[in-house]
């Protein structure tokens, strides 16, 4: 089929067709988290009786009631779960930097090999090492712990972000590198000194996505921690879930709400570098 | 922007060829020095690869061939694990609801993702905006908070009944609860996450020379013959990229079904995910051994999948730069 429409006149009435379709379809994929939003401030009988937006009485007690509700408040959640995602981008920072260094600026033997078996690790499903891990952790008395949380960050486990810094570092040009190398500059000095200034939007996009994800993952912390005290803010939530009669609804949507801010407030502070570590890398967010 | 790891590998391999002619250059030394500092650089995820990577697999792969219940020690039973779960009228039902879930959200998913990159490359005002709100889903979507708000939203009172009651469709079906939608809820949920693969198609669609498309005008293509001729085969690459992430990460899904069916994986395991079965028979029933075996049959289910993705690659893949 030929259009043979000249441009012009194409333009006048399909662009501001275009914003409105596809204005219409950001409210539609907001909906849902807005209407999650509405119903935290919403008391009971109003959440799934009205559909509409504004609460005709507001319940702000949801917030306060909620953060109480279970046997440790909501700080104890919050709280491990920060030091959990502290200790986890500290780890892959620190571990992916140092791997992805040696990949792109070290030429050791066998690097083609390693960088092969650690590309093939990136597909590795979780779960087919979960069960020996969990009895490695168990025999070292970890569980109830942050540790197999942590550790295995700081093992460069993530073998993701290796390669996305990898990328990066190949795309430094090697001049710095050189002038360097001739004033006598060892790996060492060059990889604190030169790379790791110079990646650091790489750095940071590891640092945020490592961050959000171990905000919101819930199966390594669904194993791992049994006990109320040591709980992060999803397993947290999946007990407030199964303990929730019909009466708390509110509630459980203002601690879910309250739960999502971090990953949301990093969306908003570091947008374009998210996006742009989703283009170019592919990461699945 | 690689998107082809075989590529990559290869360009590694070049560069590290070179790279050691040069060193080899100097002396011997050097060389060994340079191996040394390698490693050195390696060395927390060469632990990692031992302790937490291949020993656990190996690890997995020998107590699938046992009876292991985390007190006593593993007992030696053979391929019975394997045997077993062809008799396991469970584990067939997670297998089927599994490849169900693969085979509707992928594809939908990727193709709204590409729908809406095609939109928002028409050079709009407002992109990033768009961009960023279209993205909110892929961020948050894994989260438990959004598994909890979906349970709700699909309910008997929940906001889909609502709406639905407004258009003057009066419903008072579950969906999360009905057998024969709730695994079609959670697909709805994963096709919503299609703001990532938007974005990477919205970075190949930028690489795309205008001269191809200016050029084509000339020639008085219209719009869509475009679209099949330019368009789309330049951005294969990208869409087998985004298909086998995508593929991927569905298989092993379990999230978002744990949290709606409550860890059971109902109503009458329609939402048993593979994963969620994995979970219940290891860290709930004590199978560890059964739970392992289950956990190689995906890792070598997904590692057919993608290999069959990559052997079919060549018939609808096109690579610019492999144009003979």
């Amino acid at each position: 089929m030929i259009n043979r429409l000249p441009r012009a006149k194409q333009r006048s009435w399909a662009r501001p067709f275009l914003h409105i379709i596809i204005i219409a379809g950001a409210v539609l994929m907001l909906y849902p988290v807005i209407w999650m939003l509405s119903a935290s401030f919403k008391p009971m009988d109003e959440i799934f009786s009205s559909a509409q937006l504004l609460p005709q009485t507001w319940a702000f007690d949801n917030y306060s009631q909620g953060w109480i509700a279970l046997d440790y408040s909501f700080d104890v959640f919050f709280l491990n779960s920060f030091l959990v995602c502290l200790g986890a981008v500290a780890g892959n920072v620190i571990s992916c930097s140092l791997a992805a260094y040696a990949f792109a600026r070290v030429n050791f033997r066998f690097k083609p090999f390693w960088f092969m078996l650690m590309l093939g690790t990136i597909m590795l499903p979780y779960n087919v090492v979960v069960v020996p891990q969990y009895v490695l952790f168990k025999n070292f008395g970890w569980i109830n712990t942050f540790l197999p949380l942590i550790v295995p960050k700081f093992l460069a486990t993530d073998a993701f972000f290796i390669f996305l810094l990898v990328q990066f570092i190949r795309a430094i040009p090697r001049d710095l590198d050189d002038a360097a190398k001739i004033d006598g500059c060892s790996h060492v000095q060059m990889y604190l000194r030169i790379i790791i200034p110079l990646a650091a939007p790489a750095l940071a996009t590891t640092a945020i996505f490592t961050f959000i994800w171990t905000w919101s993952d819930f199966f390594t912390q669904l194993i791992f921690l049994n006990d109320q005290s040591a709980y992060t803010v999803p397993v947290a939530l999946r007990t407030f879930l199964d303990g929730t009669g019909v009466s708390a609804y509110g509630q459980l949507f203002a601690i879910s709400i309250l739960s999502l801010i971090p990953i949301l407030g990093f969306f908003i502070a570091f947008q374009r570098l998210l996006i742009e570590g989703v283009a170019t890398s592919g990461i699945k967010g | 922007m690689i998107r082809n790891p075989e590529n990559l590998a290869r360009i590694d391999a070049k560069e590290t060829e070179q790279d050691t002619k040069r060193a080899r250059g100097f002396n011997l030394s050097a060389q060994g020095k340079e191996n040394l500092t390698g490693y050195l650089f390696l060395l927390p995820w060469f632990a990692g690869l031992i302790l937490l990577t291949a020993g656990p697999m190996f690890g997995s792969l020998y107590l699938s061939f046992t009876r292991f219940d985390l007190i006593s020690s593993p007992v030696w039973i053979g391929v019975q694990n394997y045997l077993a779960m062809l008799q396991d009228p469970r584990w067939l039902s997670a297998v089927r609801v599994t490849l169900i879930y693969v085979f509707f959200s992928v594809p939908l998913k990727m193709l709204f993702a590409l729908a809406l990159a095609l939109m928002l490359n028409r050079g709009l005002r407002g992109l990033s905006i768009y961009r960023a709100v279209y993205y909110v889903p892929s961020l948050l979507g894994g989260s438990v908070a959004i598994a909890i708000l979906w349970q709700q939203i699909f309910d008997a009172n929940g906001l889909v009944n609502q709406v639905l009651g407004m258009i003057g469709i009066k419903s008072t079906t579950s969906w999360i609860s009905s057998p024969n939608y709730a695994l079609g809820t959670l697909i709805v949920l994963a096709v919503w996450q299609f703001g990532s693969p938007m974005i990477i198609f919205l970075a190949g669609l930028k690489q795309i020379p205008s001269e191809y498309y200016e050029a084509a005008t000339t020639d008085g293509a219209g719009k869509i013959y475009q679209f099949w001729r330019i368009t789309l085969p330049l951005l294969t690459p990208i869409v087998f990229f985004n298909m086998i992430l995508q593929m991927i990460g569905a298989f092993q899904a379990f999230t978002p079904a744990f949290i709606v069916s409550g860890g059971t994986g109902g109503p009458i395991d329609s939402t048993l995910f593979y994963t969620l079965y994995i979970y219940q028979e290891g860290f709930g029933n004590l199978h560890m051994g059964y739970a392992s075996a289950m956990a190689w049959v995906l890792l070598v289910a997904i590692a057919l999948f993608t290999a069959l993705a990559f052997l079919t690659s060549r018939y609808w893949v096109f690579y610019q730069d492999e144009r003979r």
